[in-house]
């Protein structure tokens, strides 16, 4: 992430040209002002220097030091031409920022005057407004950056792409029974495949929500694992967790919120409190469990597409 | 509040960077059960939990939540911190314990859920 936006920054040094990151309204001194006045002007226009210019001629800089040097000298009546900086480096507003900006800073000057082809004034170029366009440059490349992955290739145009009375969407996902270091990962492709799907946040997050606890209840009770099968169409979402495992020995008790047959070890980690069945009935439009004993489990869960009912 | 200030008030240390320290989290929540961050955690929560497996990422990814907060000083193991750079999650550690952090979170100004009205159970 750092790196990536150190190249940026370099990048942007590169192509941006002086005119993007100066300060184009410059605040001028003329050379008669006297050093009060100029300090006045500094302090109500809240700027660190000026160029001293005779109509769009730069004539020389002036900032705090110089006028800090007339004050302890006692020449703050002393007009500006007398105690400006003559040794002013003057830039093209069609430089590249690169060719620039070594000028700038601690080693160099505090300010440059911008000027265009004719030779006239049009900015002026501090360290403050290279950085202020910069930063600003930066938030926009990150906006276009966003608005890109957001207009990435829509999975959703299957639907449309496709023709047929009914088209359907099938994912499917093993889960490894016991295998913690993976838990959670079905899920997490199931979340992104919707999210690409173009289903509606708050439906992609409710779904996410239950088909968890689905994967945590296959992980952790099923001694064998099982399947997870996302059956996605235009109106709705159809979920299947399907295992043959030990099934459930008391639908009803299993239900019931705060019951469960978890192991310690798992509730250490912070599952098995017996709210997952509650959470999947909480967050889907329609639930529905079979299960025999011996005979394995099936869940099924739907979300419709179309409305954001419950959650 | 912001990231920041989160950072700030807890004197936390980012373990994994993957969000702005200007963005804003709108709410926080605490808790030690993965049922219950489901439950209560809504889109941008920050959550702070005193588990630090890989599953708490995941928990967190599912619940829509950007940044976890591991209070007591607890340090995850790599698994955790790996798996949160894939999946695009901020990691922060306090030494504040879970009451404490929350406290002073909720002192600055970052407001919870509110009384939560659970459907269909009574848990």
């Amino acid at each position: 992430m750092v790196d990536q936006e150190i190249t940026k920054v370099q990048e942007l040094i590169y192509t941006t040209k002086v005119e993007a990151v100066m300060a184009p309204d410059v605040i001028v001194v003329s050379p008669s002002m006297s050093m009060t006045q100029v300090k006045e002007l500094m302090r109500k226009r809240r700027i660190a220097g000026a160029p001293v210019a005779d109509g769009d001629k730069v004539l020389g800089m002036l900032g705090t030091t110089e006028v800090m040097t007339a004050m302890e000298a006692g020449k703050m009546d002393s007009v500006a031409s007398e105690n400006m900086v003559t040794d002013v480096k003057i830039v093209s507003k069609d430089a590249y920022l690169v060719e620039v900006i070594n000028l700038l800073g601690r080693e160099g000057f505090p300010r440059l005057p911008v000027e265009d082809q004719d030779g006239k004034l049009v900015g002026i170029l501090t360290t403050g407004t290279v950085i202020k366009a910069l930063l600003h440059q930066m938030e926009i490349s990150y906006q276009q950056r966003e608005a890109e992955r957001l207009q990435r290739y829509r999975a959703s145009h299957i639907f449309q792409d496709i023709i047929s009375d009914d088209t359907s969407l099938v994912l499917r996902y093993i889960v490894d029974d016991k295998d913690f270091a993976n838990a959670g990962k079905a899920s997490s492709m199931i979340k992104k495949s919707l999210q690409r799907v173009g289903v509606l946040p708050s439906i992609v997050r409710r779904v996410a929500v239950a088909v968890y606890e689905a994967e945590m209840n296959l992980v952790i009770h099923t001694d064998v694992g099982g399947e997870i099968i996302v059956d996605i169409r235009r109106e709705r979402v159809h979920i299947s967790a399907v295992d043959h495992g030990p099934g459930i020995e008391d639908l009803e008790q299993v239900l019931r919120p705060g019951y469960s047959t978890a192991p310690e070890w798992i509730r250490d980690m912070g599952f098995g409190a017996g709210m997952g069945l509650s959470n999947i009935k909480r967050c889907a439009d329609t639930m529905k469990i079979l299960s025999t004993r011996g005979g394995g489990t099936r869940l099924d869960i739907i979300f419709l597409l179309n409305q954001d009912s419950p959650g | 509040m912001r990231i920041r200030e989160l950072l700030e008030v807890l004197q936390g240390k980012v373990l994994v960077e993957n969000h702005g320290l200007d963005e804003e989290i709108p709410l926080g929540g605490a808790a030690d059960l993965m049922s219950d961050v489901l439950a209560f955690a809504t889109e941008g929560t920050v959550l702070m939990t005193g588990l630090t497996n890989p599953q708490v990422v995941r928990t967190a990814e599912m619940a829509g939540i950007n940044v976890i907060v591991f209070v007591r000083d607890k340090k995850p193991p790599p698994e955790t911190i790996e798996l949160a750079r894939d999946s695009g999650m901020t990691l922060v550690s306090t030494a504040y314990t879970m009451y404490e952090a929350c406290g002073r979170l909720y002192a600055a100004g970052l407001p919870g859920r509110g009384r939560i009205k659970i459907e269909n159970g009574s848990w």
